[in-house]
């Protein structure tokens, strides 16, 4: 059957043309490696597409990467099937990205935290050490000890940006401050590793930190459950992940993917989309810091105001928080 | 009692050639199947999307093959280790090593010729895949560590290097992901699509390239190495019988380093298809497994280039048709995919003798009743 | 004592197109010791795994204490009664003997009652049969000859009154076989019935009662041991008359090949195998290397051949040092001036089992230029050699293309031998030539062996069976522990000389 329908529709694409599309939309995003329901990154982005179908009513086409080349092959495959926009979650989607675009001039790409600088590509980039910035803040006020730990998942430049914004929050809150930084790991399975990221929280425990903040993806599930285990605070990372467990999650560091995703789509079905860089940091409400019930016992109202204060600089521009991308 | 070693012998040959794959793959199939009708689909129209996406038109067949050359070149490797009774399970390192020596080579002369740079980059990428074979296989050797160990620990080691490599020293500068600049297009291997059109043939754009050539160039080298020359004489005496090769005044500790050598630069190859081939730039995790999937292409294929050739082919139908399923069908995700893709493996390696002996003693019967009075 | 103990009736089984057993027919009357002799491949131990439940016969009837009794699996077997020792021993070597004994009717799932009942029955067993073993140690530990003892208390322990034992001297010393017949003897007067597999003459003519000759899958003779003799029997297995004794020519030595000077060789683990080793081979004679297994023979055979480091002492030649402590010539090179080796052990060294026989023709000489055409091997070639040495040494079936394992054990070693002797060496050394080899083989080997010392060649033998030694060297060492204990001339020797000084003792000779 599939098969008919592919055969007749591909027929209907030539005959007819490709503004015979035009009539029905069909969105399409390719997630990356780490799959839909990585907890973290993937998996927002996962909710912001679900939020789109359920306000619209529009389904959408999504692919799950498990091999290099099968991104390209999966944006081509679906820019043949008539998708009009197509979202790519993450950085090592650029390449596939750059030459479908290029193949498919007509059909409206989305990158997500990456830049692909091509006239049908819109490049969405966060300011994640301005979020990091607040909760590297926040990490140095709760600490008793005047250490914080910092566990990333693999050593790639977007982690080390992460963690720079956490240093330089933590240093503006406290300057003598110590940090622990740790990396899980330098192959994909860092993104996904509770146990190693467990033992290395345990082991900046142990050096005297008593908050760590995780931007590993999967593995930081394994840190919060050590900081819980411990009695130590933690921080999580891109969606708000203080419900995990409340009473030891000091807050997170939000990344509105979903957002980003959601926006994408409506904006390409309104007609509004744009290509171009969009850079989403605290002005935009990209990202943020957490507040909710879960954490509010453990916020206190000085930590809040410094920490809102310094939020309000940044976005003045009287706090500059280095960019650890821009340096190299 | 060599009249109980002579009973398989008398097995007609399409049984232990086609008739036992076919009905390991029809299990596998079939558990898969069963899989499918519990997630809540149809394996009727599951099995039409994986064989119609692996083989129904020209560009399913491109990717297929795509795929197949990857597969070939790792389970030529894990086959020659074999036949010096090693198990290199390191296929993945070196295919990362052997990109990198192939990415090199096309950062640094992408602006020279193409005929000068291909087989630089040949060169390079056997030369670092052997490199990276060659450490474990001498501490094998000299050492007796065992090849196995030190080929899973040369994994991890690759994968570092390549992370900082392109993490810190090749990444194009101003980016934030870890992947080198893009190669000029002179270095790039030309699509298979390209080079039809010049003769006038037309293929929709695949990934696949002349790297599928040289995997089949690969083949017809191996069966000549292993069974026509002295060198994989001497190498298939180590691996069978290391004792005998000490008679014969062959050295085992200088065959498993050439082996481990050759298998190395066989598994560097995939770097070539990868990263000359299809990305056109070094990038982290090129090497997707490739390298352990050779080790049951290897083992389907009997460690013979034409079985390793086959069971490319379908594993590269496998990932294709497998990736055509995600796309294609809602309820089946990728995980799926390598559920059903296990199942194969399981059941065409791991339980390779679950239905053997049933199918031999049928046909040896009969072959018995043909020829009564054979003495 | 004339009641059957085991009766067997028109039984028979193919193999595919391979008759293995055809219509055998025959009984073992109780409380006797049977003797089932035959080449290697007659159908002897297809027979008795028939009889113990392993292979289903296509036709043919077993009976039991005179009644039919279907065995379809070794349980049927051993509840009527019957146990097998095999040729490879079935034995867990790192549990002990007790475990062992054991292992498969542990009665019940907590050892501990089971382990008790089981040390008084095996006490008693012990006693009964004389089969001491220590049953507290490692079944890895003990040597051969105590292993095979504690397969036959594990049948006795299963309640065997039929003992079926499958060549079980093939690993045994001289000392240990004896020990071994004691031990069956003791059996038989205990009323147990005893099957003895074998293609030893010898053993078949000491213990036996009543002896089946098979060949070729069949029955040809069923007689009582008394009423027959080596000779009739040797013709009877082979189906024609067979020399036992080799006839040969008064020796000519001529110059010294091989000087071996205060050898010496450790091991792996550090021990001393070869100690301070010294004589000579010439051309034209045969020196022989006797002593127990075990005791310096296989490595200093090997060191010889350039495949073991020597750790003192020094190889001549032809007058040429080819290895002095702490390096040796490569086999390969020693090929090249003249030496040619036939290992001890055909399947270890001596064959690559899954090669074809032709590619078993090169092992050693694949470098031969008569082999290679440039870059590629000359499979034309290889294929023409083995069909010629196939043919010279009479190897069946005749095929270069079949692989080595397809043949018979008699049949390999003629294929090492047509390769090491075609080469025409100016020495030889050979190991066990005719280990598991049929009677009509070893004739032939034999007769190559005396054809190469006529032909004026240095030959070295290493072997286990005094026989062979006895009847084919000119000169013979025996070795103990590692030295040489002593030298006799064949003329003159005598068989009890040598084996006091094979048990280590001096011996003025």
């Amino acid at each position: 059957m599939k098969r008919i329908v592919l055969a007749a529709l591909a027929a209907a694409g030539m005959t007819m043309g490709a503004s015979a599309f035009a009539a029905d939309f069909t969105p399409a995003i390719v997630f990356d490696m780490g799959g839909k329901f990585d907890k973290s990154f993937n998996e927002a982005a996962y909710h912001g597409a679900e939020a789109f179908k359920k306000d619209s009513g529009v389904d959408y086409l999504e692919f799950e990467v498990t091999q290099a080349s099968q991104r390209e092959q999966a944006m081509m495959r679906m820019a043949k099937k008539g998708a009009n926009i197509i979202v790519a979650m993450g950085f090592a989607q650029a390449g596939a990205v750059e030459k479908a675009a290029k193949e498919y001039p007509d059909t409206k790409f989305t990158i997500i935290d990456m830049v692909v600088d091509l006239p049908n590509v819109q490049s969405i980039v966060f300011k994640e050490h301005e979020g990091s910035f607040l909760v590297g803040m926040a990490a140095a006020l709760a600490s008793k000890t005047g250490k914080v730990g910092f566990v990333g998942g693999m050593d790639i430049p977007l982690i080390r940006k992460f963690a720079q914004g956490y240093v330089e929050g933590a240093k503006y809150a406290n300057p003598d401050v110590e940090v622990f930084q740790n990396m899980t790991g330098t192959t994909p399975a860092a993104w996904n590793d509770p146990t190693k990221g467990g033992e290395l929280a345990r082991s900046q425990f142990d050096r005297g930190a008593d908050v760590v903040y995780a931007a590993a993806g999967g593995t930081g599930i394994g840190v919060y459950q050590a900081a819980k285990d411990a009695g130590k605070l933690a921080i999580g990372v891109d969606s708000n992940q203080n419900y995990l467990h409340p009473g030891t999650m000091l807050t997170s560091m939000i990344k509105r993917v979903d957002v980003a995703v959601e926006e994408a789509f409506t904006s390409a079905k309104n007609g509004t989309w744009k290509p171009g860089i969009q850079v989403l940091g605290l002005a935009e409400g990209g990202v943020g810091w957490a507040l909710d019930e879960y954490n509010e016992k453990l916020v206190t109202d000085d930590m809040k105001a410094k920490v809102e204060a310094a939020k309000a600089d940044i976005i003045a521009g009287k706090i500059k928080v280095t960019d650890y991308m821009m340096q190299n | 009692m060599s009249v109980v070693g002579s009973a398989p012998q008398n097995v007609p040959r399409f049984v232990t050639l086609g008739l036992i794959p076919l009905a390991n793959l029809a299990a596998a199939f079939i558990i898969s199947g069963l899989v499918v009708v519990i997630v809540g689909d149809d394996p009727l129209q599951a099995l039409e999307v994986m064989l119609y996406g692996a083989f129904g038109s020209a560009e399913s067949w491109g990717f297929t093959l795509y795929y197949a050359t990857n597969f070939v070149f790792t389970g030529l490797a894990v086959a020659i280790a074999f036949h010096c009774g090693l198990f290199n399970i390191g296929g993945e390192g070196q295919a990362m090593l052997g990109g990198l020596g192939v990415g090199l080579v096309c950062l640094g002369f992408d602006d020279w010729p193409f005929v000068v740079v291909f087989p630089l980059a040949i060169v390079a990428c056997a030369l670092f895949g052997a490199a990276w074979a060659f450490v474990p296989g001498y501490l094998q050797a000299k050492r007796g560590s065992h090849v196995v160990i030190t080929t899973i620990m040369f994994n991890f080691l690759a994968s570092a290097l390549m992370t900082y490599l392109l993490v810190e020293v090749l990444i194009a500068p101003g980016q934030q992901s870890p992947e080198s600049r893009e190669f000029a297009p002179g270095a790039w291997l030309p699509y298979m699509h390209d080079m039809l059109r010049a003769i006038g043939i037309s293929m929709p754009e695949t990934p696949l390239n002349l790297a599928f050539v040289v995997a089949l160039a690969a083949s017809v080298f191996v069966y000549y190495f292993v069974w026509r020359t002295r060198w994989g004489y001497e190498i298939r005496t180590v691996g069978q019988n290391e004792t005998a090769a000490v008679y014969a005044g062959i050295s085992p500790s200088k065959n498993i380093i050439l082996a481990m050598a050759i298998s190395g630069a066989l598994a560097g190859f995939v770097g070539l298809n990868e990263i000359m081939g299809v990305q056109h730039r070094l990038i982290l995790d090129f090497s997707g497994g490739y390298g352990f999937v050779g080790i049951a292409v290897a083992l389907m294929g009997r460690n013979h280039p034409v079985g390793i050739a086959l069971s490319a082919l379908l594993f590269g139908a496998l990932y294709q048709g497998g990736t055509e399923l995600a796309f294609e069908m809602d309820k089946i995700t990728r995980e799926m995919v390598v559920v059903i893709q296990g199942f194969v493996i399981l059941f065409a390696g791991a339980l390779e003798h679950m239905f053997r002996p049933q199918l031999e003693s049928l046909f040896t019967r009969r072959s018995n009743a043909a020829a009564p009075a054979g003495e | 004592m004339s009641l059957p103990a085991l009766e067997l009736r028109q039984i028979n089984k193919w193999f595919g197109p391979v008759h293995a057993n055809r219509d055998v027919s025959f009984r073992v009357d109780r409380g006797t010791i049977h003797g089932i002799i035959g080449e290697n491949g007659a159908g002897k131990s297809t027979l008795m795994s028939i009889v113990y439940g392993y292979y289903q016969a296509d036709g043919g009837t077993i009976l039991v204490n005179d009644k039919p009794c279907p065995i379809e699996t070794p349980e049927d077997a051993i509840d009527a009664g019957i146990g097998m020792v095999h040729q490879h021993f079935m034995l867990v070597d790192t549990f002990t003997v007790l475990e062992n004994v054991i292992l498969g009717v542990e009665g019940g799932p907590v050892l501990r009652s089971g382990m008790a009942a089981a040390r008084k029955e095996l006490d008693r067993l012990e006693r009964d049969y004389a089969l001491q073993v220590d049953i507290d140690s490692m079944v890895g530990d003990l040597p051969v000859g105590l292993r095979q003892r504690v397969e036959i208390l594990k049948a006795l322990y299963r309640g065997a009154e039929i003992l079926i034992l499958d060549e079980p001297t093939g690993v045994l010393t001289p000392q240990e076989a004896d020990h071994l017949f004691r031990i069956l003897a003791n059996l038989k007067e205990q009323g147990k019935t005893v099957i003895l597999i074998t293609h030893k003459l010898r053993e078949i003519m000491a213990i036996t009662d009543n002896v089946t000759v098979m060949r070729q899958g069949a029955v040809v003779a069923n007689v009582p041991t008394a009423d027959t003799t080596r000779e009739k029997l040797a013709e009877l297995m082979v189906g024609r008359s067979v020399l036992l004794r080799v006839e040969k020519k008064p020796v000519t030595p001529g110059e010294v090949v091989l000087s071996v000077r205060g050898l010496k060789v450790t091991d792996g683990a550090g021990v001393h195998r070869v100690k301070d080793v010294s004589f000579d081979v010439r051309a034209g004679e045969i020196v022989g290397i006797a002593g127990v297994s075990g005791n310096g023979q296989s490595e200093l055979l090997e060191a010889l051949a350039g495949m073991r480091p020597i750790s003192g002492g020094e190889i001549v030649y032809k007058g040429k040092s080819i290895a002095a402590s702490g390096k040796i010539g490569s086999p390969r090179d020693l090929r090249r001036i003249g030496m040619a080796h036939v290992p001890e052990d055909r399947h270890r060294a001596g064959l690559v089992l899954s090669f074809s026989a032709n590619e078993c023709t090169i092992l050693g000489y694949h470098d031969d230029v008569a082999y290679n055409g440039g870059l590629f091997l000359d499979n034309k070639a290889m294929v023409r050699e083995c069909a010629r040495q196939e043919e010279a040494y009479d190897v069946r079936p005749q095929n270069p293309m079949l692989s080595a394992s397809g043949f018979s054990g008699g049949n390999q070693q003629k294929l090492v031998l047509a390769r090491e002797m075609e080469r025409d060496p100016d020495l030889l050394l050979v190991g066990q030539p005719t280990r598991g080899v049929d009677i009509g083989a070893i004739e032939f080997i034999h007769r190559r062996l005396i054809e190469m010392r006529d032909a004026g060649k240095a030959v070295l033998l290493v072997s286990v069976e005094l026989d062979e030694i006895m009847s084919l060297s000119d000169r013979i060492i025996v070795m103990f522990d590692g030295g040489i204990v002593g030298e006799v001339d064949q003329v003159g020797a005598e068989e009890a000389t040598i084996g006091l000084m094979m048990a280590g003792e001096r011996v003025a000779a």
